[in-house]
């Protein structure tokens, strides 16, 4: 009998693995469709920032309450992952608690365990309040439709799932222990689950069931949840660390220039010059996932969609429709509907469709003013306007789509050197008459 | 007040008498031709000559950066203006540039060098906080000032975009006035409006204008005077102030001016 249970859950492991696997290289795949991008510079002030931003989780620090509660969590998941550990182990093995030699340090781990188990419940139910009693203004918006409002509360619902999970198998175990039932040794510390035994039945036998079920219960759920990742924004828990790895280093109000451009600028002014690559086709900015670069993508899969970007877009609060963080979703929605084209009909399939126009439209890209808040906003470092600038770049470089005040601006910087009809030599006007 | 002609110097003099100013001050298209934007850069001008460094303009060989094509997707016409640029600048062998607006400051700080222009970037209000610093600007002598409830107004291509937040505050503390904090300043600090193009367009359709919304934290302030260090940032809220009831009394001042007002110049 022993021996079927441990079957049973080899497959399982190695299932919710390969599954997993399989996925997330889907990702990856989907992600290197974007440009190749070189940013791997100044690896120490790298290193720091994935340090403090996402390991340190520094800028959540913006909100107080939300960051502890957000700690109670990250920290709950990380711990308790050493819990799971030993889950496998005796899956496997078909062991019971193998981590009993730790003796009183094993004590103490259950027992932190147990603390942070009791918090992480405590902030997931503050998350859930904040999110469906509160209706915190940040959780709503245009993009925030059915799925993005669902797949949180699968989030949060899933982890208390889990936490109960977690505290039931030690009361009943705690239980067995103290019935002194074979296979369930005096091992542990309870701190919090000692209060669950009241609502505990009373049978060994139902105990033990009981201790079973929330074992399985536990381990299964925490193997279906890593399979949902790949579906859900919750995937910030592993994208997050590169997201902040390969974010900009320099000020933020620094905009890259195009080298392609470059290369022609200087032929126009030179003639003499012949650009290096004649032309590899080149399209100038993005209007498609294929154009914007495999950070961008990167950041499009990392975006927990908490919205703190958009809450501070000053173009968002006066009522306009653009908001950053549809701009990361719309750019993800496409890039796993590109991703699925691919997988049903081949790398050449082309759809029709693109990310500008689509997705995200030109009324959105004009209204940012490239003020830097939704960047400064994002907790793990996401660039939401380098994205709106490539879009712009396509629509004003590929499709001649500015709106005709920026064209006429356009026009009087080539004429006249200033972006407002005045005559180049009037420039020193200010100067006469000047009196100290 | 002396009443002489203060004569502003060109590179292109300058370099004719073979001398080399300290300076260059990057006047921008609105320094140069917004009327409002021309007093801001005829206060600094006058600062400038005030404490005698030397400096000077480019006058008609100055040029747009290129900073708003750039943020409407044109790069050709931005680097088409910044290598002109760029070439103007090396011609006359410029290392250090002084600007009024955080758009050319950005630009030419963090734009230019990938494409061969080099330079000591500073905004004007990190000049005028030296020049305080050094005791070379009067600081609590003058009250003209005093007791005025002053708030400052961060535009966004100086602090959040370039991390410059303490020099303008620290010109402001020169003036001896009441100081107050916006309550979205710093790194929270909401935009005008004007960043990213949207000074040449009508902004889109919305509930409400940029400026307005930004002007309803100045009133909130109860402030009577708003700093702004930009020029842009002072159209807009200018603008904010005549289309808010019980705001017509707030004046929108350049810190360069509000600094020469509490000169004397």
């Amino acid at each position: 009998m022993a021996i079927i249970a441990q079957i049973l859950f080899l497959l399982a492991f190695i299932s919710a693995v390969t599954l997993f696997y399989k996925n997330f290289k889907k990702i990856l795949r989907n992600i290197q469709l974007g440009k190749s991008i070189s940013r791997n510079d100044n690896k120490k002030l790298r290193w720091l920032m994935v340090l403090k931003v996402a390991f340190g989780q520094s800028k959540l620090a913006a909100k107080p309450i939300a960051a502890l509660m957000h700690f109670f969590i990250y920290a709950g998941f990380i711990i308790i992952n050493i819990e799971v550990l030993e889950i496998i182990i005796d899956g496997l093995l078909g062991t019971h608690r193998i981590f009993l030699f730790l003796g009183g340090f094993y004590n103490f781990l259950i027992g932190s365990f147990e603390f942070l188990a009791l918090l992480v419940l405590f902030a997931v139910f503050v998350f859930l309040a904040r999110r469906l009693v509160l209706k915190l203004k940040r959780f709503s918006g245009a993009e925030m439709t059915a799925w993005p409002k669902k797949d949180a509360t699968i989030i949060l619902l899933t982890e208390v799932v889990l936490m109960f999970a977690f505290l039931i198998m030690n009361a009943s175990d705690h239980q067995l222990q103290k019935l002194g039932q074979a296979h369930y040794p005096i091992a542990g510390w309870f701190p919090v689950s000692q209060y669950l035994q009241v609502v505990l039945p009373t049978s060994a036998q139902a105990l033990v069931f009981l201790e079973r079920f929330c074992w399985w219960l536990h381990i299964m759920g925490i193997f279906a949840f890593l399979n949902y990742l790949p579906y859900s924004k919750h995937l910030h828990i592993i994208l997050a660390f590169p997201t902040t790895w390969y974010a900009r280093l320099n000020n933020l109000a620094t905009l890259d220039n195009m080298a392609t451009v470059t290369n022609e600028v200087k032929a126009m002014l030179d003639t003499s010059l012949v650009p290096p690559t004649a032309s590899e086709n080149a399209t100038f900015g993005a209007n498609d996932v294929h154009a914007l670069h495999q950070i961008q993508l990167l950041n499009a899969y990392t975006c927990t969609e908490c919205g703190r970007c958009t809450e501070v877009c000053p173009a968002n609060i006066t009522g306009k429709l653009l908001s950053p963080r549809k701009i990361m979703m719309d750019t993800r929605d496409r890039l796993v509907e590109v991703g699925q084209n691919i997988d049903r009909n081949g790398n050449d399939y082309v759809d029709g469709k693109s990310l500008l126009g689509n997705y995200i439209s030109y009324e959105e890209i004009w209204a940012c003013t490239s003020c830097n808040a939704c960047v400064q906003a994002c907790p793990i470092n996401i660039d939401p306007l380098s994205i709106i600038i490539d879009l712009r770049r396509y629509a004003v470089m590929e499709q001649s789509q500015a709106p005709n005040s920026l064209n006429n601006m356009f026009a009087n910087i080539e004429n006249n050197g200033a972006p407002w009809k005045y005559a180049a030599a009037d420039r020193l006007n200010w100067a006469n008459n000047l009196s100290n | 007040m002396s009443n002489f002609n203060l004569k502003v110097p060109t590179m292109a003099s300058m370099m004719a008498n073979g001398e080399t100013p300290e300076i260059l001050f990057w006047v921008g298209c609105a320094g140069s031709y917004d009327e409002r934007a021309q007093r801001v850069t005829q206060a600094f001008a006058k600062i400038l000559n005030h404490v005698g460094i030397k400096y000077a303009v480019l006058g008609t060989d100055e040029s747009c950066t290129g900073d708003p094509a750039k943020r409407a997707g044109n790069e050709f016409l931005f680097q088409m203006q910044a290598m002109q640029a760029i070439e103007t600048l090396n011609g006359y062998k410029v290392t250090k540039i002084v600007t009024a607006c955080p758009h050319c400051f950005n630009t030419i700080k963090n734009e230019y060098p990938q494409l061969g222009g080099n330079y000591q970037v500073i905004h004007h209000t990190q000049l005028i906080a030296d020049l305080v610093a050094d005791g070379k600007l009067k600081t609590k002598d003058n009250k003209v000032f005093k007791g005025k409830r002053i708030t400052y107004h961060d535009p966004c291509y100086l602090g959040r975009g370039n991390n410059v937040y303490e020099a303008p505050r620290f010109a402001l503390e020169a003036l001896d006035a009441d100081l107050v904090e916006l309550k979205r300043c710093k790194q929270n600090g909401l935009c005008c409006g004007a960043g990213g193009a949207q000074m040449f367009k009508e902004p889109e359709k919305g509930t409400k204008d940029i400026n307005i919304e930004r002007m309803e934290d100045v009133k909130e302030s109860n402030a009577s005077i708003v700093a702004v260090g930009c020029p842009f940032c002072m159209t807009m809220l200018s603008d904010g102030v005549k289309n808010i009831d019980n705001l017509s009394h707030t004046a929108v001042l350049d810190i360069a001016e509000l600094t020469a007002l509490s000169n004397n110049l």
